[in-house]
Order: C-alpha cells, then sequence, then structure tokens
C-alpha cells in the first residue's frame, strides 16, 4: 500500500497508522517516524514552503528509490507545507515489510532524504522575526550514508 | 512571449517578490542580467539549482528557456 501526500492543513498522524497497517495484510513490522515542529529558543511559528511542480514529483520520486532499495509491503509519506505551530506534526513515514530492518530502514532513508534533498524551504519565526532554516553538517552526513 | 522567473524560499525575501515576468527566450545571462544583482550573486552559488518547465537542470548554464516556460530559482533546501 502507497500513500503519498503533501497536505496544507494540519493532521493526525495517529489516526492515519491503524488504516496503513490494516492495509498491509501480512507484514511483519511497521516502523513510523513523526517529526513535529520542536518547541525551543522563542520559535513562535515555522512555515514550509514548496515549489509544487518538483515537491510532490519528488517525494514520489523518493517512494520509488525506497521500494526499490528495501524489501518493503508498504509505505506511508506524509509532509506538511504551511504555517504550523511548535507540537504540531511535519511529517509522518511508515514502512511497512515483512522484515523489521526493511521497514526501520525504509524510513530512515526517507527522512534523511526528506531533511535535507527534498523541495522544501523552511523558515522559523522568532521573536526578532523571520529566519530561514538550512539543513545542519549532520543532516547531510545522514543522508550521504545511503550513497555508499 | 515571456518567461516567468519564479522565485523560491530565501529568494524570494531577496528579489522582493514571488515571481517576476521578463521577455523570451531566456538564457543563462539573461537570467543573471533579468534578476536583483543580489539574486545573481546568490544564482552563482553551486548550492542554487535552476529548473525549467518542472525539470532540474543538470547543468544550470545551459538554460534555453522559451515562450511559456517557468524558470524557478531554487536555493538549498529544507524539510522534515
Amino acid at each position: 500500500m502507497r500513500d503519498i501526500r503533501l497536505l496544507d492543513a494540519s493532521f493526525n498522524p495517529g489516526a492515519l497508522i491503524g488504516p496503513f497497517t490494516h492495509a498491509n495484510p501480512g507484514l511483519g513490522g511497521v516502523c513510523t517516524f513523526v517529526g513535529e515542529v520542536r518547541p525551543e529558543d522563542d520559535v513562535e511559528m515555522l512555515e514550509l514552503s514548496h515549489y509544487a511542480p518538483l515537491t510532490f514529483p519528488g517525494m514520489e520520486d523518493l517512494a520509488d528509490q525506497a521500494f526499490s532499495r528495501f524489501d518493503l509491503m508498504g509505505l506511508l509519506m506524509i509532509h506538511r507545507t504551511g504555517l504550523m505551530h511548535p507540537g504540531e506534526p511535519i511529517v509522518c513515514v511508515s514502512a511497512a515489510a515483512r522484515h523489521r530492518r526493511g521497514a526501520i530502514d525504509a524510513v530512515d532513508f526517507c527522512m534523511d532524504h526528506l531533511k535535507s534533498a527534498a523541495w522544501f524551504w523552511k523558515r522559523e519565526k522568532r521573536s526578532d522575526g523571520w529566519h530561514w532554516i538550512e539543513p545542519r553538517g549532520a543532516d547531510f552526513l545522514d543522508r550521504a550514508r545511503w550513497d555508499k | 512571449m515571456t518567461v516567468t522567473i519564479v522565485f523560491l524560499g530565501p529568494l524570494q525575501d531577496i528579489a522582493g517578490e514571488a515571481s517576476l515576468e521578463v521577455a523570451a527566450p531566456l538564457d543563462w545571462a539573461g537570467l543573471l542580467d533579468k534578476v536583483d544583482p543580489e539574486v545573481a550573486e546568490q544564482l552563482r552559488d553551486d548550492r542554487v539549482n535552476v529548473a525549467c518547465s518542472g525539470r532540474v537542470l543538470s547543468d544550470k548554464h545551459s538554460l534555453r528557456a522559451v515562450d511559456g516556460d517557468e524558470v524557478a530559482l531554487l536555493p538549498p533546501v529544507s524539510g522534515g
């Protein structure tokens, strides 16, 4: 079961996992990662912008790569755009596989690519205004692990 | 006979607008000439990509946009 979505409104990851799991009968394991807006410093809001002609096709391509690289039965990949407050989910990736390693690695792979190689631009609103956020060095190193 | 230049992420702040219509055709030199000098400087950075008609160019210097094309200027990304 494959479900790739770009959402411009708040979503509840918990409500998606049950149906996703049931849609993959015979699975051996499900791994789910949910990323949320971190309530830290003086971050009031986070905004994710995207470019429609590239962003969603890029997510579909990433899903294709995950299916060809790992022994997957199903993949759920949901990414937000627009304005979000601390504590709100930004991203949810869930993978179903016959064996745990396929599910865990597929989620890790998708997240590393969504962080630093997908067509999104992120900025935070703090008390002194908006600040654009670039991936940290660690994010690039995380993604580079998959090039080996 | 126009090409639409779309500014993404921080480039939108620098350009002060979301998009700009210029005369077609448009090549790399024309692009650097048409955008704000500060945007042009950013464009020379290897980490800034250029897409034409929804396809990211492997070599942005080879840009050849024709009438109706949308040219997107893509600074370093950050998601998740």
